[in-house]
């Protein structure tokens, strides 16, 4: 079972709430995912339209709030809109977002960083989402956050896993839970990234603006099932040269 | 008197706390986050905290975002 900050997790698959086409529908492809622990955003009411509460339809009981800091520019906008998820009920959990160019939404690092090391010395359970830099997350684990979340691809791309070859060392190396996060558009990518040994995927895109989003939650659930028992039964080595299946001893009588 | 609710201009009435600016407005105190004045009010501030005239309110509530 995966413990992050000393909480255990059935599942591994965490949702996003954003870009469904209704709080009911969001509702339902969340429990067709299994998951337990959801992001959410911060941003100002529509006074012209206060009654669109989209978390009305969540229930506390069931989901653990991950408020995220997205919008924030730099670690003081993070900051600030920590504190505000804090004040807002969303108890110390916290994904550190810190995109300062709106085209590709990449994380700075060095913001980052200096938020996370402030925020954990308020009490943060900190999970900042990162660019899939192995030296950085170890810098992130050493400041005390309680996982690390590298980027498969840029948000909302559905590109899947495309810094491989990074997430593989920074799973290799980190001594905190890791969660591929971000660009993960199909259920063979949630399963590439588990196979390779993630703690755990972050899924919305995908999942909210799919043809039917609640069979997409159930598709994507049971891909992260998929890809974590084949990490623990152990994938075969990888070769260049075909290594015949059939046995090659018996062919005597062909020659 | 006048205050600013996320950019526009409210009128309410001399002396009012920040639940009256809520009510008047329709919200939910139990779903708002407050900063006034670009301090964090707690919950239990809302029924204490008087607004001036001229106070600044964002009124900031949990949305969907991944």
């Amino acid at each position: 079972m995966l413990t992050i900050a000393g909480r255990k997790f059935r599942s591994r698959l965490f949702g996003g709430t954003g870009k469904f086409s209704s709080p009911e529908v969001m509702k339902e492809a969340l429990a067709a995912s299994g998951c337990e622990m959801v992001t959410v955003a911060l941003r100002r009411i529509d006074l012209n339209n206060p009654a669109d509460d989209i978390m009305r339809v969540l229930d506390r009981d069931r989901y653990l709030f991950l408020p995220n800091t997205s919008g924030a520019r730099d670690a003081g906008e993070a900051i600030r809109l920590a504190r505000l998820a804090r004040a807002s009920g969303g108890g110390e959990w916290l994904k550190l977002e810190v995109t300062p160019d709106p085209r590709t939404l990449l994380p700075d690092p060095i913001e980052t960083l200096k938020a996370t090391e402030e925020l954990v010395k308020e009490g943060f359970k900190v999970l900042p989402y990162m660019n899939a830099d192995p030296i950085l997350a170890l810098r992130l684990q050493d400041a005390g956050a309680v996982a690390v979340m590298p980027l498969g691809s840029p948000i909302g791309t559905n590109q899947g896993v495309l810094t491989r070859f990074q997430v593989e060392i920074i799973i290799s190396q980190a001594q905190v839970p890791v969660i591929v996060d971000a660009g993960l558009g199909a259920p063979s990518h949630v399963a590439e990234a588990m196979e390779m040994g993630a703690d755990a995927v972050l899924v919305n895109t995908a999942i909210a603006v799919a043809g039917d989003p609640v069979r997409m939650a159930r598709a994507f659930a049971m891909a992260v099932e998929a890809g974590r028992i084949a990490y623990e039964s152990g994938l075969g080595a990888v070769s260049k040269d075909a290594a015949a299946s059939s046995p090659e001893d018996g062919l005597g009588f062909l020659r | 008197m006048k205050v600013f609710c996320n950019g526009q201009e409210q009128d309410i009435g001399s002396g009012s706390r920040v639940v009256d600016c809520l009510n008047t407005l329709g919200l939910d105190p139990l779903s708002v986050v407050v900063e006034c004045d670009g301090k964090i009010l707690t919950r239990e501030e809302y029924a204490s905290h008087e607004l001036q005239d001229g106070s600044v309110l964002e009124l900031i509530r949990f949305v969907g975002g991944g």
